[in-house]
C-alpha cells in the first residue's frame, strides 16, 4: 500500500498524531482544536490511500464510529464529507459500508444538524451524476425523514419518488429495496398516495430483479395499510408477481409466501394465496417448487383454524402429494425436511392415513438427502403417532444410509443416532443397529470413525454403564488387538470418550489394562495416543491405580526413542502431578 | 485437478451411483457427462390451456402472388404457436410443420423481394417476440464453469433457430425500411434482446450479437440507448452479480462500435472506457472476454492516443495481485497497447508501468516472468525502451540482474541473460554503474545479514557462519 514512495504524504499525518497524543484536552476550545485536527488526518488519510478497497472498506467501517473521536456529537458532521466520498466508489461493499457510517451517524446529529448538513447531503447523493451516489441515497431517506421539517420532508419524498423511475436499473433496485423500510416511517397518508403508486409502478418494472425486490416491500406495505385496503392496493400487484413471467420473481413470491401471509390475513389468505400457493408448488421451474415445497409447513400452519384441516386436505394435499415424486430431488428434499411436521397440524388419524404413506415413500427415496431430511425430523411424528409405525421402514432406510458411499451422508445418520435410539428404545436398538454403530468403527475415513466415538459416548449417556458393559465395551477392547494400527487407535478413543460415562469401576478394571498394554505397541502413533489416553482417563481412576499402574507406563513412555511419546508421556507425568 | 470436492447437499446435484465414486468425491469427469446427459433446458414453454395442433398450409411458392401476402400472414401466426421441447414424444407432427414453415418464411424473406409491405411488419415482429423473448431458465447448474463446463443448450433450437433466422434475414432485406419497422424494433424490443445475451446456449448468443450489430447499424434513434442499456449490463456484471454469459458477445459488438466513434471522443465515451471497460479487468472471469475487452481498449488508444496514460495508470490499479492467468493477460493487453502507442504518451506512463514489469520478470511463475520477457521480442517496444533507456533500466536492472541469478526455471534464466545483453547493449555505461551499485548494496546486505544471524546464533550458542 504506502509503500517506500508513499511514505512521504504519510508525514503530514505523523506530525498531527504526534500533537494530539501530548495534548491535554480541557476546555471547549482545545476540544475544537483537537476536532479538527481529527478531521485533517482522516482528510489526509483519505486522499493518501484513496484507491486501495480494502482500506476504504475499513475506513467507511471506522468512520461511523468516531464520533466521541471528533469532539462529539457537536462536532459529528465533520465525518461526513469524507463518508460521503466513500458513498460514491464505485466499489459495492465500500459503499453499503459508508452508508451504514452514515445511517449510524445520522442519529447522533441534532434535529438542526440534520437540517444543515446530513440533509443536504442526501440531497447532492440523489441528485449525483454517476449511478453510485444515487443508490448510496436511497438508504439514507427513512434515516432522515422522521426527524426534519414537513418542508424538507416533502423534499425528501420527491427524491425517492425520483430515484424510483430512474433510468438505470441499478439506483431502481437500490430504491425498490428501501421501498419498504421507507414507507415505514411516512405518514400513512403518503404510503397510500406516494408508497403505492411507486410500489406498483416497480413490480412492473420492465427488469426483472426490479420487480422481485418489490415482492419484499409488500411484506411491508400490506402491514402498514388497513385490511379494507389491501385488496384494491397491494393485491392486484401481489396477484401478478406471483404468475410473472420470470421465474426469479416467482421464487421471491414463494421465498416469502409466509410472511406475505401473515401481512395479508386470513380473508385475503383463503381466498387468494390458497391458489397462489398450490400454483408454485406445482410450478414449471424446479426452483420454484423447492422454494414454496420448503414453505408447505409454515403456510399450513398459520391457515385460519376454522377451516385449516379443509383447506389442507382438498387443496394443499394433493399438491403435495405429487411433489413427493417430483423429478428433481432439490424439491424432494426440500419437502423432506418440513413434510413430517404436517403430522402435529392434521393430527393422528390423517396422518396415518394420508401422510405416512408419503413419509414411506420418501424414506425409500433414491436420494439420499431426501431420507436423511425425513430421518432428522422424526421427533414430529414420534409425537404425533410414534415411531414404530415407521419403524419398519425406518431401518432398510438407516441400514442403506449408513453404508452410503459418501462419508458426509454416513456422518449425518450417525449424528441421528443417539435421536433414534431414544425413540426405538434399547431393545429395537440392539437388534438393529447396535451393529452399524461398531461397524463405524472401523470405517475408512476419520471423521467417520471419529463421530463413531462420540455417537457411543452418547448412546451410554442414554442406556447406561451396564449397557455398556455388555454390549460396547468387550467390542471397542476387542479392537485392541487388530493387526490394523488405525483400529487399536480407534479403542484408545473410545476409551476417551467412554470412561467418564462408564465410571471409575469399569474404566479401572476392564480399560486401564487394555491401555497399559497397548504401550509396548511398535508403532509409535499408538504409544503416544496411549499416553494421552492415560492423562485422559487419569481424573476418572483412583490414587492408587495412579500411583502403582499409570506412573510406571508413563515413566517408561517418557523414555521411549520416538520424539512425540517422549512428548506427550512428559506432558501426562507434569499434569498428574 | 479432475477431482473436486464436492460439498455434501447441494442444490441439484445429481445423484449417481456409488460405483462413480470415490468416497466423498465425485470424479468431475462423471459429473459432466452426467450434466451432459441432460443439459438442455427451457423456460420457454409454460402450459397452455388446450394443446394446439397445427394443419399444414399450402406452399408460398404454389400460392399466386395475389394470394402469397396472405398466406404468408397466416404462416407467421401459425408460428407463435409454442410447443413443449422437454417433452420429446407428444405434439411431433405439429413440431415438423411448425419447423417446415419457419424455413419458408426464412427462404420468403431471403429470396422474394416486394414481402414486406407495411402492414406485414406487426406480424412479423409479434411473431419473433412471441419465439425468443422469454425468461431464461435458471442454470441447471448453479456453480457453471464456462471454461470448464459444457453449457446448457436450449432446448427448443430447432425452432429458436430458425426464427433467430428469420429475423436476421428481415433485418437484412434490401426492402426493409428502419422508419416503419422501428414503431416495432423499439427500446423494449431491444431490451429484452439484451437480456438474452445471459443465454448459455453459444449459439444463440451468436445470433443475437449478429442481430443486436444490424440494429445498431439501421437505427440510429435507438444506438445511444442500445451503448447505455450494454453499460447497465456491464455495471451489473462487475459490481453486482459478477454473472452474465454474453460479456465476449456484447464487447464484440462494442469493439466495431468504437471503431465508428467521431472525433473528439464524447464524455460518455470516454467514460465508458475508464468506468466500465477498465473495472471490467477485475471480473472473475476474465478469460472469457480479455480478447474483446483488449481489442475495445486498444481501438479507444488508436482513436484518442491521450487516453493512453489514464489507461496504463487504470489497468495498473487493478493489476491482478495473485491469478498469475490474469497477470498473462494482462500482460498481453499491455503488449497489444504498447504496440499503437505514440512515443510522448509512453514517457508518461513508462516509471510506474515499468515498475509493474519489474515485479513481473521477477514472478515466480514462469509464464508470468516469460510473458513480461517477451517484451523484449518487440522491436517497437525495444525501440522505446531505448529510447528511454536512462529511465528504464534503473527500473528493471535489480530484477533482471536477481532472477539472472536466482530463478528456478532455467527458461526464464536464459531469456533474462538475453535481455539482460540487449540492454547493456543499449548503454553500457549505466549498466556498469548500476551492476556495481547492485553489487555493494547485495554486500551490505548480506554483511547485515551474517551479523544479524551471528549474534542471534551467538546468544543461542550454536556455532556461527564465518
Amino acid at each position: 500500500m504506502a509503500g517506500a514512495d508513499g511514505d512521504d504524504s504519510l508525514y503530514p499525518i505523523a506530525v498531527l498524531i504526534d500533537e494530539l497524543r501530548n495534548e491535554d484536552v480541557q476546555n471547549d476550545t482545545e476540544t475544537q482544536l483537537y476536532s479538527l485536527k481529527m478531521y485533517s488526518i482522516i482528510h489526509i488519510f483519505y486522499n493518501t490511500i484513496y484507491d486501495e478497497d480494502e482500506v476504504l472498506l475499513a475506513l467507511a467501517e471506522q468512520l461511523g464510529n468516531f464520533t466521541m473521536l471528533v469532539g462529539g456529537p457537536e462536532y459529528v458532521h465533520c465525518l461526513l464529507p469524507p463518508l460521503e466520498s466513500l458513498a460514491t466508489v464505485e466499489e459495492t461493499v465500500v459503499r453499503d459500508k459508508a452508508v451504514e457510517s452514515l445511517r449510524k451517524i445520522s442519529q447522533e446529529h441534532s434535529p438542526v444538524d440534520l437540517e444543515v448538513h446530513f440533509e443536504p447531503l442526501v440531497k447532492r447523493l440523489a441528485s449525483g451524476d454517476w449511478f453510485t451516489s444515487r443508490t448510496s441515497a436511497c438508504g439514507l431517506f427513512s434515516v432522515c425523514y422522521p426527524r426534519v421539517s414537513s418542508t424538507v420532508k416533502a423534499e425528501i419524498r420527491q427524491h425517492f419518488r425520483t430515484l424510483c423511475s430512474d433510468d438505470t436499473p441499478m439506483v431502481r433496485r437500490a430504491a425498490a429495496s428501501k421501498l419498504g423500510e421507507f414507507a415505514k416511517v411516512l405518514e400513512p397518508e403518503y404510503v397510500k398516495s406516494d408508497i403505492i403508486s411507486l410500489f406498483t409502478a416497480l413490480a412492473s418494472d420492465e427488469q426483472d430483479s426490479v420487480r422481485l425486490l418489490a415482492v419484499e416491500a409488500c411484506v411491508s406495505i400490506a402491514t402498514l395499510l388497513p385490511q379494507e385496503d389491501l385488496e384494491t392496493l397491494v393485491m392486484p400487484t401481489l396477484r401478478q408477481a406471483a404468475e410473472d413471467k420470470s421465474w426469479r420473481v416467482r421464487y421471491m413470491v414463494a421465498d416469502k409466501f409466509s410472511e406475505l401471509q401473515k401481512a395479508v390475513g386470513s380473508e385475503i389468505t383463503k381466498n387468494d394465496l390458497v391458489p397462489a400457493f398450490q400454483n408454485l408448488l406445482k410450478d414449471c421451474e424446479a426452483e420454484v417448487r423447492a422454494a414454496a415445497a420448503n414453505k408447505v409447513k409454515e403456510f399450513c400452519e398459520n391457515l385460519p383454524e376454522d377451516n385449516r384441516e379443509q383447506i389442507i386436505m382438498t387443496h394443499i394435499l394433493p399438491c403435495v402429494k405429487e411433489l413427493v415424486s417430483d423429478t428433481n430431488q432439490h424439491v424432494k428434499s426440500a419437502l423432506a425436511s418440513v413434510i413430517m411436521g404436517l403430522s402435529t397440524i392434521l393430527g393422528k388419524d390423517n396422518t396415518i392415513e394420508h401422510l405416512l404413506p408419503l413419509f414411506l415413500a420418501q424414506l425409500k427415496d433414491e436420494c439420499p438427502e431426501v431420507r436423511l431430511n425425513i430421518i432428522s425430523n422424526l421427533d414430529c411424528v414420534n409425537e404425533v403417532i410414534g415411531i414404530r409405525q415407521l419403524s419398519q421402514s425406518l431401518l432398510p432406510a438407516i441400514v442403506e444410509l449408513a453404508e452410503d458411499a459418501k462419508w458426509r451422508v454416513r456422518l449425518a445418520i450417525i449424528e441421528y443416532m443417539p435421536l433414534l435410539a431414544g425413540q426405538l428404545g434399547v431393545e429395537f436398538f440392539d437388534e438393529k443397529l447396535n451393529t452399524l454403530c461398531m461397524a463405524w468403527l472401523i470405517d475408512h475415513v476419520y471423521a467417520i470413525r471419529e463421530a463413531a466415538t462420540c455417537n457411543l459416548m452418547k448412546l451410554v449417556e442414554k442406556f447406561g454403564a451396564e449397557w455398556a458393559q455388555n454390549t460396547i465395551v468387550p467390542k471397542v477392547l476387542g479392537m485392541a488387538n487388530d493387526p490394523n494400527y488405525l483400529h487399536r487407535m480407534t479403542t484408545l478413543f473410545c476409551i476417551n470418550a467412554l470412561s467418564e460415562a462408564c465410571g471409575q469401576e469399569i474404566t479401572t478394571k476392564q480399560m486401564l489394562p487394555v491401555v497399559l498394554k497397548m504401550s509396548n505397541d511398535q508403532v509409535a502413533n499408538v504409544r503416544f495416543n496411549v499416553a494421552k489416553s492415560l492423562q485422559k482417563i487419569g481424573p476418572v481412576l483412583d490414587s492408587n491405580a495412579l500411583q502403582t499402574e499409570v506412573k510406571p507406563v508413563l515413566e517408561k513412555l517418557a523414555t521411549d526413542s520416538d520424539m512425540d511419546v517422549k512428548y506427550f508421556a512428559q506432558e501426562a507425568i507434569t499434569l498428574q502431578s | 485437478s479432475d477431482l473436486t470436492l464436492q460439498p455434501p447437499f447441494r442444490p441439484h446435484s445429481t445423484s449417481s451411483s456409488s460405483s462413480e465414486k470415490v468416497d466423498g468425491f465425485t470424479r468431475k469427469s462423471v459429473r459432466k457427462a452426467q450434466r451432459q446427459r441432460k443439459s438442455q433446458g427451457s423456460s420457454q414453454y409454460r402450459t397452455q390451456s388446450a394443446p394446439v395442433e397445427l394443419s399444414p398450409l399450402p406452399q408460398l411458392k404454389d400460392t399466386p402472388s395475389a394470394e402469397q401476402q396472405e398466406l404468408f400472414m397466416q404462416k407467421l401466426n401459425q408460428c407463435c404457436v409454442l410447443f413443449d421441447f422437454l417433452d420429446s414424444v407428444t405434439d411431433l407432427k405439429s413440431k415438423e410443420i411448425k419447423r417446415a414453415t419457419l424455413n419458408e418464411l426464412v427462404e420468403y424473406v431471403s429470396t422474394y423481394r416486394g414481402v414486406l409491405v407495411e402492414s406485414a411488419y406487426p406480424d412479423i415482429t409479434n411473431m419473433i417476440c412471441t419465439n425468443i423473448f422469454r425468461a431464461l431458465p435458471p442454470s441447471d447448474n448453479p456453480d457453471f464453469d464456462p471454461e470448464e463446463d459444457e453449457p446448457t443448450l436450449e432446448v427448443s433450437w430447432p425452432h429458436m433457430q430458425l426464427v433467430y433466422e428469420f429475423l436476421l434475414r428481415f433485418l437484412e432485406n434490401p426492402d426493409f425500411q428502419p422508419s416503419i419497422a422501428k414503431r416495432h424494433i423499439d427500446q423494449k424490443f431491444v431490451l429484452q434482446l439484451l437480456e438474452l445475451f445471459d443465454s448459455e446456449d453459444p449459439r444463440e448468443r451468436d445470433f443475437l450479437k449478429t442481430i443486436l450489430h444490424r440494429i445498431y447499424g439501421k437505427f440510429l434513434g435507438l444506438r445511444a440507448f442500445i451503448r447505455k442499456q450494454i453499460n447497465n449490463i456491464f455495471l451489473q456484471f462487475i459490481y453486482e452479480t459478477e454473472h452474465f454469459n454474453g460479456v465476449a458477445e456484447l464487447l464484440e459488438i462494442l469493439g466495431s462500435i468504437i471503431n465508428g466513434f467521431a472525433l473528439p471522443l464524447k464524455a460518455e465515451h470516454k467514460q465508458f472506457l475508464m468506468k466500465v471497460l477498465i473495472p471490467l479487468h477485475t471480473a472473475k472471469s476474465l478469460a472469457l472476454f480479455h480478447a474483446q475487452l483488449a481489442y475495445c481498449v486498444v481501438q479507444f488508444l488508436e482513436k484518442d492516443p491521450t487516453l493512453t496514460e489514464p489507461v496504463i495508470r487504470g489497468l495498473l490499479k487493478v493489476w491482478p495481485k495473485t491469478c498469475s492467468q490474469k497477470e498473462v493477460m494482462f500482460l498481453g493487453e499491455i503488449e497489444e497497447i504498447l504496440d499503437v502507442v505514440e512515443p510522448t504518451q509512453f514517457k508518461k506512463v513508462q516509471e510506474p508501468l515499468f515498475k509493474q514489469i519489474s515485479k513481473c520478470v521477477a514472478n515466480a511463475h514462469f509464464q508470468v516472468a516469460e510473458r513480461a520477457l517477451y517484451f523484449w521480442n518487440n522491436d517497437y517496444i525495444l525501440s522505446l525502451i531505448e529510447e528511454n533507456i536512462d529511465k528504464i533500466l534503473p527500473i528493471m536492472f535489480g530484477s533482471l540482474y536477481r532472477i539472472s541469478k536466482e530463478h528456478w526455471n532455467p527458461t526464464i534464466v536464459a531469456l533474462v541473460y538475453n535481455v539482460l545483453k540487449t540492454l547493456m547493449e543499449m548503454n553500457c555505461t549505466l549498466f556498469d554503474e548500476l551492476t556495481s551499485s547492485y553489487k555493494a548494496e547485495r554486500q551490505r546486505f548480506v554483511t547485515k545479514t551474517f551479523f544479524v544471524y551471528n549474534s542471534l546464533c551467538l546468544r543461542l550458542r550454536t556455532p556461527t557462519w564465518s
